[in-house]
């Protein structure tokens, strides 16, 4: 059955208009609902719209604050529109593209999209509280000591290695890279502590091939965004980030994490959104002048450059050589904030922030003339990308 | 050692057939019960039919090794008693797609850490062999 591309509905039709974060760290004193609501409530004032005004709510399903308990703090509106994405980090661009798609669709006027976590505390880490017996998906996996995350993804990088000859090096490029744009962001948990290249290769292994530094951080902290009508962003405070394209993304016979299962397990849900959203755009991946890649593991870059279309299958590895990822003078910078690796893991959503201020303009490695900025959420999961503008 | 050890519940439904095959020291894979197509981890419907009929078929128990890891700390206590150790992806010699999730041992009682993981190879061939924890039996893998 040929089907037609569509343009969507909602391309330009809503801007992030708002974005608020609290401090990030280890240990943080306020409640992860006290945290959620001082993000939300900041990005309402960046924004300049009176919490009364909110009248849409998105949330990740792992999220643990209520949209009604967030509403009775911060004093939202009459709510016309709440819903939530699941799939962990692959919810991030989700829930503002779903706010976006609801505002659009006049669902509800002023929407607001949030994560808030407190994740440093080692015994909040999800696989540590697996049950003794498994009758999910994870009886394929745990009882043979695939148990954390970074062991899931650690079985599709080696085997990404021998079929395409990737190599420690490349991961390596991403972990530097990373680290050095977060030493220019003072709100970043690691700018302050530089990474060599022996660093890296000589860091503790966690699950071979990966080490210590190719994973994301453990932080506490919440950020948020407000998503409103283009027309009403060209109004307010600070300049619209338009949501030129969205797609989430979910391919057939996909196991989320432990996609080992299916013919060709390394083309994983980047390339199922990377499709719809490239067909939505009027823009190429040619045209994006910085990217924030999900990034809890430092391969799942590597995949994402693939997937979302900036080189060929078996070229993320290389595509990541010669500072090619790097501000100000790579061919695509990527997560100029740090991202997960560097500046704080809040399961993708300062990626969002980030994609935003460099459209803004207010980047703390900001890229000159960036008029398209991706951003993308958890691959080996169901996805979800956004590709903002600064025009509409 | 293997106190605290992750394991399946055997009164899951969709997959019972296939652990009660591993008492037995059979690796079954869940096939339809209309068109035939294989597939695993087991599900209740066939994505090509439709059909929620099901049987279990029995394999050669070989195959190579796909892929594979070494598990460092942090980790569970029962999984950290015995860290660093391998886990592997295993495709079957005759379905490549049907892969299963296990531990590159030297024998049925081996430790999933006694094999020098430098030695460890993709494609390297495999047989299945069973190990029982506790009231349940995990396949696991030998060279062959």
């Amino acid at each position: 059955m040929a089907r037609q591309p569509s343009s969507g509905l909602i391309k330009n039709k809503t801007a992030v208009a708002g974005i608020g974060q609290t401090a990030f760290g280890k240990g943080l004193a306020d409640t992860e609902l006290s945290l959620a609501c001082q993000a939300i409530s900041s990005a309402l004032a960046d924004a300049g719209i009176h919490p009364s005004e909110v009248d849409g709510v998105a949330s990740y399903t792992m999220e643990p604050n209520r949209e009604v308990d967030v509403a009775r703090n911060v004093g939202l509106g009459e709510i016309t529109w709440f819903s939530q994405v699941g799939f962990g980090g692959g919810a991030g661009c989700g829930v503002v593209g779903q706010a976006a798609m609801a505002v659009a669709t006049g669902q509800c006027s002023v929407a607001i999209a949030w994560r808030a976590r407190k994740r440093a505390d080692p015994t909040s880490r999800p696989w540590a509280q697996a049950q003794a017996r498994l009758a999910d998906s994870s009886q394929w996996t745990r009882p043979f000591g695939v148990i954390r995350p970074v062991d899931e993804i650690a079985l599709l990088t080696r085997r990404y290695m021998h079929e395409y000859g990737g190599t420690r090096d490349h991961l390596a490029n991403i972990a530097l890279a990373f680290r050095k744009h977060a030493s220019r962001n003072p709100a970043s948990t690691m700018g302050h502590k530089p990474m060599t290249r022996d660093d890296y290769m000589n860091a503790r292994w966690i699950s071979e091939p990966l080490c210590l530094f190719d994973n994301c951080l453990e932080t506490d902290g919440a950020l948020a965004v407000v998503v409103v009508s283009a027309e009403r962003a060209r109004d307010l405070k600070q300049p619209p980030a338009y949501i030129h394209a969205f797609a989430q993304g979910l391919p057939p016979q996909h196991q989320t994490m432990t996609n080992y299962f299916n013919e060709d397990p390394l083309r994983g849900p980047a390339w199922t959104a990377a499709r719809r959203m490239w067909e939505m755009a009027d823009v190429t991946p040619a045209d994006v002048k910085v990217a924030q890649l999900y990034d809890a593991f430092s391969p799942l870059i590597i995949l994402s450059l693939e997937g979302y279309g900036f080189c060929a299958r078996g070229d993320g590895g290389p595509f990541t050589d010669d500072g090619n990822i790097e501000w100000p003078n790579g061919r695509l910078p990527v997560n100029t904030s740090g991202g997960g690796m560097s500046e704080a893991y809040v399961h993708g959503f300062n990626l969002v922030l980030e994609g935003a201020r460099q459209i803004r303009g207010t980047s703390t490695a900001q890229v000159e003339g960036a008029d398209v900025s991706l951003v993308t959420s958890g691959e080996g999961v169901p996805t979800s990308a956004i590709l903002f503008t600064k025009d509409a | 050692m293997e106190t605290g050890w992750l394991l399946p519940d055997l009164s899951d439904p969709t997959a019972s057939e296939f652990w009660l095959g591993c008492a037995r020291g059979e690796l079954l894979v869940q096939a339809c019960g209309s068109c035939g197509t294989r597939r695993m981890p087991p599900r209740p419907m066939c994505p090509r039919c439709r059909s929620t009929d099901v049987r279990w078929e029995p394999t050669s128990g070989r195959g190579r090794i796909w892929s594979f890891i070494v598990a460092h700390p942090p980790l569970l206590p029962a999984f950290s008693a015995v860290a660093p150790y391998n886990a592997i992806v295993v495709e079957l010699d005759e379905a490549p797609t049907i892969r299963f999730v296990g531990n590159l041992v030297t024998g049925a009682d081996g430790e999933i850490n006694e094999i020098d993981p430098a030695t460890i190879t993709i494609g390297e061939p495999v047989r299945v062999v069973f190990h029982r924890i506790d009231d349940v039996t995990l396949p696991r893998w030998a060279r062959s």
